[in-house]
């Protein structure tokens, strides 16, 4: 598989889940667990443009696919709209959410730049923040999606 | 017995280490050679004698009358800053940073803060309560430290300039001779790479508010950068050498012990290396998670049946009779029932809370490496020092053997499964001599991991007289408990120490309670309308002569612990409903009738200041054009001094009702906040939004329930948490800022406050008045059904 733009071949159980592959034998800390259940958005990759929960993904379903995490849409140096509006606006506490909501949110803004807030609502109602920092992740979300399409 | 070099060489610096190395220019092998600047063999104290002899130090960790203990200057000029209070999220370093760059007179980014690593750093007991910024910002521990280190560079600069210390300036990390700009001297000249070797100066003087260029003004999170990007490790994301994967077993029902387990059903199964029992702990050990998490499923175990649980539907009955009770008197001024039977208006209720959950969004995790009688432990615990001392109890190891370093976790919010999966990390590791990490799931986090938010029965009584004012007010609360945080000898108190066979905190019974001896309302079980006399002088906040509080603490089938605003917000949800109800009787305006009622200049101030800014109406609740039928709006306030004196705050709530769903639309939140001198508005104001939208999900939909022999509210579905995605109110937030006042907490104010304003806005906007939490539609439908 392709994470990152980078190719890697694991041995592994293929009905492990995405999110172990991705975590304990790559050493990624973007996408975490959260629930297990697909419940939370905690473990949110995006593969084929599409968001999807790996904590319930089994590695073989995406063997060969293109995978990005939270690594992968932008670095501390290059940072991508959607993290540089995060920090901007310091929406985060423990920050253990980021991953779900970000990634949830660029696969939605990427298929749709104009998403309305009722689009960007339906996306996140499926994502927890339960140190409740919705109001700065609202206002970031709705800051890079202005960045965006500018 | 390892020699010194490879037992250096296999220390393991933490992340904050070896950031702190990096930036004085020193890389970690240097370091352990021996060969970096003294400030590093003095400022990684414990790691360099770890290194030489392993986890020399005491019990209490660095001493914290010496100011080497706090804070160190390396040559360059940088500044590392060691603290026991720790980052869970809610912002305490950045002002913890803050707070040291201000008094040191350096800039923010050339701090380093290096917090809660039991070979390191002070002890400063649990990082909880809002306790960490009285802690460090008033005048002890690390602002005083902050402070005695200025003044000792003075004093340095005084004998190498031969000039008195009155004619010296500190700025930027530089003392200079007022006026001769030639006559100038680093910080890193002037200690850099050396001890400071003085006690801390507890009257070394503070920088006044008014002097202040670092506090006071918002500052940038450092950890944001790195948590937008994925680089941040969580104690999730801690990965060791040779590092194993656990999962835990966890009982099928309350009080359910082993009979015996079948190892035989995991024979065989892909990468599994150990079964692991001990008393009623049981856990697997494997080389990857998936097949830790596929054996821990498959793992035949025969436990004996459950000890019952008392039906959900009747918690409430079963709360107020539960017995034994421990009973205790707040306050009782001895003629509540006289004046009771003699007033004119006597207005009675009864509110109910249930449990909640901390319902932390990742299941905890830990990392233990036990070798031999060695443990280090990553744990996101909110007490490193306590933490060790019960996992070397759990362990069976000298509790100098045993290091602890906090890794972040997600959220905390209390007693969350941080304290009893560092004990299964421990166990488990033991069991296979190397490092393993253990992740709950998201069942046995919230089943099995984590001790629940109290349930309350609490009935309040007030007697009014002809002129409406209260003349007497009774409050009377049941509520059970078990358990605790672990504290320093009771790994019992959370699940997976009393599964390993540990005691729990015993319970006590008392009755009848002892007469009060000392005013203290640490749990605001006293109304803020009370006037608060024990033995004399009031201390409360109140104008209520007349005054009972009494409280029934009973054993609690399930483990308790201290959820965000612990017994405070239930208590408040209580004691500022029921004022709410009792204007409403007196038909007059429930914001002008609680100023009547208040003694305290600090509590009135943030009722008036959360009025003016949600431009209160003033005029008695209910609305008076209410319609039967259709979405009404609606107003609610509530007002705390929380813990009695440790922050201020009030809060307006603007609702809308549609009645015929009984779906209730949050539009709008106003808070007022004092919490003494502000150090990071922007830290202050991101905690009070989430706190009141915190307090929003647990007055709407939060509860845990249970069937006749175990818990059901197991996962997301079964447990609601207002989502990311819910129509977000606006929240307006107003800060009081009191230089002149000491610090106080300040992460624990707002959620106090939103079921009662919530509460009040619906009685407000419908006449229904709902005294049960969560206000579910179908509650909301209820007492609208009972409204004339």
């Amino acid at each position: 598989m392709k994470v990152n733009g980078q190719s890697h071949s694991v041995d592994v159980d293929p009905a492990t889940p995405l999110l172990y592959v991705l975590g304990e034998e790559l050493g990624l800390n973007g996408p975490k667990f959260g629930c297990g259940l697909s419940q939370c958005g905690a473990c949110t990759v995006i593969v084929n443009e599409r968001a999807i929960r790996s904590c319930v993904t089994p590695v073989k379903t995406v063997e060969g696919m293109e995978i990005t995490t939270l690594e992968g849409i932008g670095t501390t140096e290059k940072l991508h709209p959607l993290q540089k509006a995060f920090i901007e606006e310091q929406a985060a506490q423990c920050g253990f959410c980021l991953n779900g909501v970000i990634m949830t949110t660029k696969a939605l803004l990427d298929k749709n730049p104009k998403a309305a807030k009722e689009d960007i609502e339906q996306a996140l109602s499926g994502v927890l923040c339960r140190c409740f920092t919705h109001v700065r992740m609202m206002a970031a979300i709705e800051s890079a999606k202005q960045e965006m399409t500018r | 017995m390892r020699d010194r070099s490879k037992a250096a060489r296999s220390l393991v610096l933490t992340h904050d280490a070896l950031a702190a190395l990096r930036d004085a220019g020193l890389s970690r092998r240097k370091f352990l050679q021996g060969t970096g600047a003294l400030v590093v063999s003095f400022g990684m104290r414990g790691m360099w004698s770890n290194a030489a002899a392993q986890f020399e130090g005491g019990e209490v960790g660095p001493p914290h009358d010496q100011l080497d203990s706090w804070i160190a200057i390396a040559a360059d000029g940088s500044v590392t800053a060691y603290t026991g209070k720790e980052e869970l999220g809610q912002g305490i370093s950045t002002a913890q940073i803050q707070l040291v760059a201000e008094e040191l007179c350096v800039p923010f980014n050339r701090v380093k803060l290096i917090y809660c690593d039991t070979s390191m750093t002070p002890d400063q007991g649990v990082t909880s309560g809002s306790q960490s910024h009285p802690t460090n910002f008033n005048h002890a521990n690390l602002g005083q430290a902050g402070a005695t280190a200025r003044q000792a560079l003075l004093q340095l600069a005084s004998k190498r300039f031969n000039v008195p210390v009155e004619q010296l300036t500190a700025a930027d990390g530089a003392v200079s001779v007022k006026g001769d700009a030639t006559k100038k001297a680093t910080y890193g000249e002037l200690i850099g790479g050396k001890k400071f070797a003085i006690k801390l100066d507890l009257k070394a003087p503070r920088k006044p508010a008014g002097e202040w260029v670092v506090l006071g003004k918002p500052a940038q999170r450092p950890d944001l950068p790195d948590l937008v990007t994925g680089k941040f490790e969580f104690v999730h994301n801690t990965r060791l050498p040779g590092m194993l994967h656990g999962r835990v077993v966890r009982p099928p029902a309350v009080g359910a012990t082993v009979v015996h387990v079948d190892e035989s059903s995991v024979a065989g199964m892909a990468g599994v290396v150990k079964v692991v029992v001990k008393d009623n702990f049981v856990g697997v050990v494997a080389e990857k998670p998936w097949q830790a998490m596929q054996a821990a499923e498959k793992l035949a175990v025969n436990w004996t049946p459950g000890k019952g649980l008392p039906k959900h539907e009747d918690l409430y009955d079963f709360v107020r009779n539960n017995k034994p009770t421990r009973d205790t008197l707040l306050v009782n001024s001895k003629d509540v029932d006289q004046t009771l039977a003699g007033a004119a208006k006597v207005v009675k209720a009864t509110y109910h809370y249930p449990y909640q959950m901390h319902g932390s969004m990742g299941a905890s995790c830990a990392v233990a490496d036990v070798q031999g009688d060695k443990a280090t432990i990553y744990s996101p615990t909110q007490a490193v020092w306590h933490q060790r001392s019960t996992s070397a109890m759990v362990l069976g190891l000298k509790p100098e053997n045993v290091r602890v370093i906090f890794r972040r976790g997600s959220g905390c919010y209390g007693c969350n499964g941080a304290d009893a999966v560092t004990y299964d990390a421990a166990l488990l590791s033991q069991a296979v001599g190397k490092p393993v990490k253990v992740q709950l799931s998201r069942k046995d986090e919230m089943a099995w991991g984590e001790n629940y938010g109290f349930a309350f029965v609490l009935d309040e009584r007030a007697g009014l007289d002809a002129d409406g004012n209260i003349i007497a007010w009774d409050h009377e609360s049941w509520s059970p408990v078990r358990g605790n945080r672990p504290g320093m000898t009771t790994p019992g108190n959370v699940a997976s120490g009393m599964l390993a066979g540990f005691e729990t905190e015993p319970f006590i019974a008392r009755s009848p309670a002892p007469e009060p001896t000392a005013y203290n309302n640490g749990t605001n079980g006293v109304p803020s309308y009370f006037a608060g006399s024990v033995g004399g002088s009031p201390k409360g906040t109140g104008t209520i002569k007349s005054e009972r509080s009494l409280i029934h603490n009973s054993p609690s089938p399930f483990f308790t612990g201290p959820l965000r605003s612990p017994a405070r917000l239930q208590n408040t949800f209580t004691h500022e409903c029921f004022m709410d109800e009792i204007a409403a009787r007196v038909k007059v305006d429930p914001v002008a009738y609680r100023l009547k009622h208040l003694s305290n200049e600090r509590l009135s101030n943030v009722v008036k200041a959360a009025a003016k800014t949600a431009n209160w109406d003033a005029r008695p609740s209910p609305n008076p054009q209410i319609r039967p039928n259709g979405v009404e709006a609606g107003r609610g306030m509530a007002c705390v001094a929380y813990e009695g004196d440790n922050g201020y705050a009030a809060m307006v709530l603007e609702v809308e009702v549609d009645q015929d769903t009984g779906k209730i639309n949050v539009k709008r939140i106003v808070v007022s906040n004092d919490s003494g001198p502000i150090s990071n508005p922007d830290g202050l104001r991101n905690q009070i939004e989430g706190g009141a939208l915190h307090g929003l999900s647990r007055a709407l939909m939060e509860e845990v329930t249970w069937d006749e022999e175990k818990v059901t509210s197991v996962n997301w579905s079964s447990y609601h948490s207002l989502p990311l995605g819910f129509d977000v109110p606006k929240i307006e937030v107003t800060l009081l800022n009191r230089p002149d006042q000491p610090a106080t907490g300040a992460g624990e104010t707002a959620i106090t406050l939103t079921a009662a304003a919530l509460g009040n806005a619906i009685f407000d906007a419908t006449g229904a008045r709902l005294r049960r939490v969560p206000f579910t539609p179908e509650r909301v439908k209820g007492a609208l059904g009972k409204t004339g």
